[in-house]
């Protein structure tokens, strides 16, 4: 935008500048508008700095305070620290029943089993949204956007019960099964969006070449929708990772809990007595995501960019 | 733009003519459903059956042990005199209507304010985006709970200006505002919606206007804002469909009981409680529904609403 409007404006500007009295001579406009829009740039990097660190000052501070001797955690603001209390993360990591990585094992596989359920049956479905015709495809659509927005709680206590009947309560098939049966719609509505946007000229190439549509799909659009399967990953991991809601109400047997049921049932046996170490693993518990963060953000931005606008 | 405008474009879908179909398209329907096939098993085990189970529990008296007894309207009329409960609407309503409309806010004058070609926007980005990945883990509750404790890291802060703060979340005046803090501090998901909007904003529309000597703010006013709107109203509906149900923070927050003196109860906590806690499914299912009605009221209510405000370019 500026590129194309900045010399017409300064050609129209210049002579108004001249007849202006308090304007120096030896200055030229041009050079006034670069130092005042460099200042004006560099206040506005400056607030936009400090905005961020009074954001993540909470996350800075909670990593500090890990670091930390308990009564310090209450006195010290500051980020700077004067000793490295590693024991906070030895205290912690032993503070449950297991260790603290056993519920990060049991974590992983809720997220593992859900990743692949998601991307198996959310793919499929997708495919035939997006691809194929056959009768009632708008009406199970329509159905299938609405589900995304279907609270879990109208459905939590059926299936608590069903799950119950089934014995399958403290193992982790509730968690999973739903997610390969493509119950996370937002996914399917990701990947049906991506497909759209994929040339059909291939599948008609694959098709008249004799590929059936198992071919098409596995050879030709899932190796194309890989972004879309990034992002998928990425976000499922996330979510999974982050749920408390289910996991608290299907996994009530310590030894099968996963890290937010583990977090809080160490919250509550602790209390306020070692901050420290809940801190630590408080932490611990973070990196996952904010590993997964930092390698998958171009997906992340990408996957809400396109499903938040076509 | 997105589930929301796919969804008003369905009803304009013409209807197929009934005719037979040609050997190719039968099967073409076969493979589509045997496609489809993991999705509608879900739909119909998973979602549908157990929301029908839960229309039906939602009109009995159950406990997981006896069965089900039919109670009628019991469940719903038991709302109209439960206290609690009432109190669990009115904290979801006003958390809801104070932090979804804060945290849009901000969302919308970062993302104007880093619009652009901005020198760092990927870099600025991140930083604020990165609050909501973690805002809804049981982690950053637990932060939370320091925070804005007695002696937390607010009142340090405080403190070092010489202002006493006070027990933010032991105070029932204050615990709730603590969460909505915690949801406005999420603006990061919706300010990454509003940045690629802002970029869908075609810049010659600017140009012209710049040409017709239109200030930055008529500009603003004219053109960012109303083909901002369909943005605008797709975050609206998203974040107050989510900020109906949150739970997690409120739990961890106030140990599972929705206190100090019911101020952070939220009505899923409620529910929660009832359901898993008193092991009342009955009234638990019926209070799933009325969450799900509510939702949907609101939902409603957002798109007839959006007829007057939101701008649709095509």
């Amino acid at each position: 935008m500026t590129t194309n409007i900045a010399p017409q404006k300064k050609t129209s500007a210049a002579p108004a500048e001249t007849t202006t009295p308090d304007s120096p001579p030896v200055h030229s406009d041009a050079d006034d508008e670069l130092s005042g829009s460099r200042t004006r740039r560099l206040i506005k990097h400056i607030l936009l700095t400090a905005f961020g660190i009074i954001m993540l000052y909470p996350l800075l501070w909670m990593l500090a305070s890990s670091l930390r001797p308990n009564d310090l955690i209450f006195r010290e603001a500051g980020l700077w620290l004067t000793t490295f209390e590693f024991s906070n993360y030895t205290e912690g990591w032993n503070a449950l029943q297991s260790p603290f990585g056993h519920y990060m094992m049991n974590s992983m596989v809720v997220v593992i089993g859900s990743i692949i359920g998601n991307l198996v049956s959310c793919s499929m479905a997708a495919y035939a949204f997006a691809r194929l015709k056959f009768r009632r495809r708008s009406l199970l659509f329509a159905i299938m956007l609405m589900t995304i927005m279907l609270p879990i709680h109208v459905i939590i206590v059926p299936q608590y019960i069903i799950f119950s009947e089934l014995g399958w309560v403290n193992t982790f098939i509730p968690l999973v099964l739903p997610k390969l049966l493509a119950t996370d719609a937002f996914f399917v509505f990701l990947m049906v969006q991506f497909i759209r946007g994929l040339p059909k000229e291939l599948d008609e190439a694959a098709r008249i070449d004799g590929c059936g549509h198992v071919r098409i799909f596995t050879r030709i659009i899932l190796p194309l929708m890989m972004p879309a399967l990034a992002t998928t990953t990425i976000f499922t991991f996330i979510w999974t990772w982050n749920d408390f809601f289910s996991q608290l109400i299907y996994l009530t047997d310590p030894e099968m809990y996963t890290v937010p049921v583990a977090l809080r049932s160490f919250v509550d046996s602790t209390a306020t007595s070692s901050w420290g170490s809940m801190f630590a693993m408080s932490i611990v518990s973070l990196i996952p995501v904010f590993l997964v963060f930092l390698f998958g953000q171009k997906y992340l931005v990408k996957g809400i960019a396109t499903t938040g606008i076509k | 733009m997105s589930a929301l405008s796919e969804m008003s474009r369905l009803k304009k879908e013409p209807q197929a003519k009934k005719r037979k179909l040609t050997a190719a398209e039968k099967k073409e329907e076969r493979v589509g459903y045997l496609f489809l096939a993991p999705w509608l098993v879900g739909l119909v085990l998973i979602t549908i059956g157990p929301m029908a189970a839960s229309l039906y529990l939602s009109f009995t008296d159950y406990n997981l042990l006896q069965p089900p007894e039919w109670t009628g309207l019991d469940n719903y009329t038991r709302m109209l005199e439960d206290t609690r409960l009432q109190n669990s609407l009115q904290v979801t309503f006003l958390y809801v209507f104070v932090s979804v409309p804060l945290q849009l806010i901000a969302a919308l004058a970062l993302a104007l304010i880093l619009d652009r070609g901005m020198r760092g926007l990927s870099f600025y980005r991140s930083v604020y985006y990165l609050p909501s990945l973690l805002g809804g883990s049981v982690a950053i509750a637990v932060l939370w709970r320091q925070i804005f404790g007695t002696s937390g890291l607010v009142n340090q802060v405080l403190a070092l200006a010489g202002i006493e703060g006070k027990g933010w979340i032991a105070d029932p005046s204050t615990a709730l505002g603590t969460l909505m803090v915690l949801n406005v501090w999420t603006f990061g998901a919706p300010m990454v919606i509003f940045l690629a909007g802002l970029r869908q904003i075609p810049t010659m529309y600017y140009e012209a206007a710049s040409v017709d000597g239109a200030s930055k703010v008529r500009q603003f006013a004219t053109i960012t804002i109303p083909l901002l709107t369909p943005i605008i109203f797709f975050n609206l509906v998203l974040q107050i469909i989510g900020a109906f149900q949150s739970f997690t923070q409120a739990f961890v927050v106030s140990g599972g009981t929705g206190g100090p003196a019911d101020s952070t109860m939220f009505f899923t906590l409620y529910l929660y409680q009832q359901g898993f806690g008193n092991f009342n499914m009955g009234y638990a299912s019926a209070m799933a529904w009325l969450l799900l009605l509510i939702i949907a009221a609101f939902t409603f209510i957002n798109f007839i609403a959006s007829k007057w405000w939101v701008f649709y370019d095509d």
